[in-house]
């Protein structure tokens, strides 16, 4: 770095990398020549480094705040496209290859579950339904699937290793069996856990029953390799915690929204009875149309009179 | 246009691909060598990320670095790179939102890597603006190599697929050939990370 001289018989000031042996424009020898140390500030005083942290800080977190606040809309116009497209991906729908916002708007029916029947819901989309599902706002999405069956979608949450879990699961008319998954994740490690996000790992989840014959959720996720029964699906190789999560999350998910799934059932017991026990909607059937489906739990329960 | 590609410059960039490689001869960055690289694509994601932000805090703290007072040096470029990946992550998610969640698993990684905190310490502190740029490509590029090495192995042997592509043949696990679980496990990549390491130092032997 080229250091700045004097040459006091002369008066001038030049540039040098070193103290050069005489000066360059009178030719006076090095006795005369003073360096220039350059006014700058002492950097290492207290006042200058605390000036220069609070300056910093001041300069980054305006423009953090301004990004995050000028970015805001976009953004949360994304998330809300986003999940629609999720929503959509759970029900057979190539999220990648459609026009989401208007696929969604022909295919999908937003509703609240509430005292027994669903309600259109008209308030804004939501984007996280964690908090909802605690206030018991259960939202369920009625909707087509890309197959062209009904289906109810349903909105879980969860816990991974690393942080939260959510989910969407596509549910068939009769509310017992799955029809399709989308899961996602906040940090999963990549490449083990945040393999959940694959559709190899959600596929497993087609046409596997939800109800097992205690009427409990019996849908789970094993080790990887391992799922033996109908109600199990392969977890994730070196991702044990996380499809552990996974198995929580749609056992959870689904519970809190057993009146939803059982709820045609419910009105099983005080009917007539179910002549064919436990075995109602699969053969035999109910003698009331609709009555009993998707529900073997109530038909066990209920001491059938004949 | 010499000047920007002189030697020196020169030594900045390719240093770090081999001889000066910052996972195998520095020894930074092991920790996301090991998180991100069981398969393929996310090592490449990640080495490139990390070339990308490397680049540019270099250039940053380069441009910074007479004023910075020496007793929170450290805290500058802490802040410097933190303030970089959030804007930038912020801006992913606003303008292409499926490279943003691609990403987001990442972003907190490449924050703590130790590359970046090394490079600003050792290079950028000294060194002017373009220098400093090259030297962060050229650590990235030299980071980004390894975890694809790693990477390739350890997707190869623990998935038997490369990119998510099927490579050894259905006919090998018919004849009792299985996928190496081992391979999978983080403890495996410091393993084949070893024997780069060990590949490296024989073939530059005499530095």
């Amino acid at each position: 770095m080229a250091k700045k001289f004097i040459c006091e018989q002369c008066g001038q000031t030049f540039e040098a990398a070193s103290m050069p042996d005489k000066c360059p424009i009178c030719g006076a020898n090095a006795s005369k020549i003073k360096e220039v140390k350059s006014k700058g500030v002492n950097t290492n005083s207290n006042v200058y480094t605390v000036l220069y942290a609070s300056v910093m800080v001041i300069i980054v977190a305006f423009l953090l705040a301004f990004v995050a606040s000028a970015l805001k809309q976009t953004q949360e116009a994304n998330v809300a496209n986003d999940t629609k497209g999720q929503i959509l991906s759970a029900l057979g729908y190539d999220k990648a290859t459609i026009d989401v916002a208007a696929v969604y708007a022909e295919k999908v029916q937003d509703n609240v579950f509430e005292a027994g029947e669903l309600k259109p819901y008209d308030g804004n989309f939501n984007t996280t339904y964690g908090g909802l599902i605690k206030n018991g706002e259960l939202h369920v999405f009625t909707a087509t699937t890309a197959e062209g069956e009904l289906a109810y979608v349903l909105p879980v949450v969860g816990r991974g290793l690393w942080g939260g879990l959510w989910g969407y699961i596509a549910v068939n008319e009769t509310k017992d069996k799955v029809l399709g998954t989308y899961f996602y994740h906040e940090s999963e490690t990549a490449g083990l856990g945040a393999r959940i996000g694959e559709k190899w790992f959600q596929d497993q989840f087609i046409g596997k029953p939800i109800f097992g014959a205690e009427g409990e959720v019996a849908l789970t996720v094993t080790k990887a390799g391992a799922a033996q029964s109908e109600f199990e699906v392969d977890g994730v190789t070196g991702a044990t915690l996380t499809s552990n999560g996974v198995a929580a999350m749609v056992k959870d998910g689904l519970t809190a929204y057993k009146d939803f799934l059982g709820g045609a059932a419910a009105e099983c017991p005080s009917k007539a009875g179910c002549p064919n026990k436990g075995m109602c909607p699969n053969e035999g059937g109910c003698p009331d149309e609709g009555g009993c489906q998707g529900c073997p739990k109530a038909c066990e329960q209920t001491d059938v009179e004949q | 246009m010499s000047k920007l590609f002189s030697d020196e410059n020169k030594a900045a960039f390719t240093n770090p691909l081999n001889l000066n490689n910052p996972i195998t001869v520095q020894v930074l960055g092991i920790c996301s060598a090991l998180a991100v690289t069981s398969q393929l694509k996310p090592a490449i994601v990640m080495g490139l990320s990390v070339t990308v932000i490397t680049a540019f805090s270099n250039v940053i703290i380069s441009l910074l670095r007479k004023t910075i007072p020496n007793r929170i040096r450290i805290i500058v470029q802490l802040v410097v790179v933190a303030a970089l990946v959030t804007i930038v992550s912020q801006l992913l998610k606003a303008y292409v939102y499926d490279v943003s969640v691609q990403l987001s698993v990442y972003v907190g990684l490449i924050i703590t890597n130790c590359i970046l905190m090394g490079r600003l310490e050792a290079f950028a502190m000294q060194n002017a603006p373009w220098p400093s740029f090259l030297d962060g490509i050229g650590n990235g590029l030299g980071y980004a190599a390894i975890l694809v090495i790693v990477g390739f192995f350890r997707e190869l042997f623990g998935f038997g697929t490369l990119f998510g592509y099927q490579v050894i043949p259905q006919a090998l696990y018919d004849a009792g050939y299985q996928n190496n679980g081992m391979m999978v496990m983080p403890a495996m990549s410091l393993i084949i990370v070893g024997l780069v390491i060990w590949a490296h130092r024989a073939y530059n032997k005499e530095s």
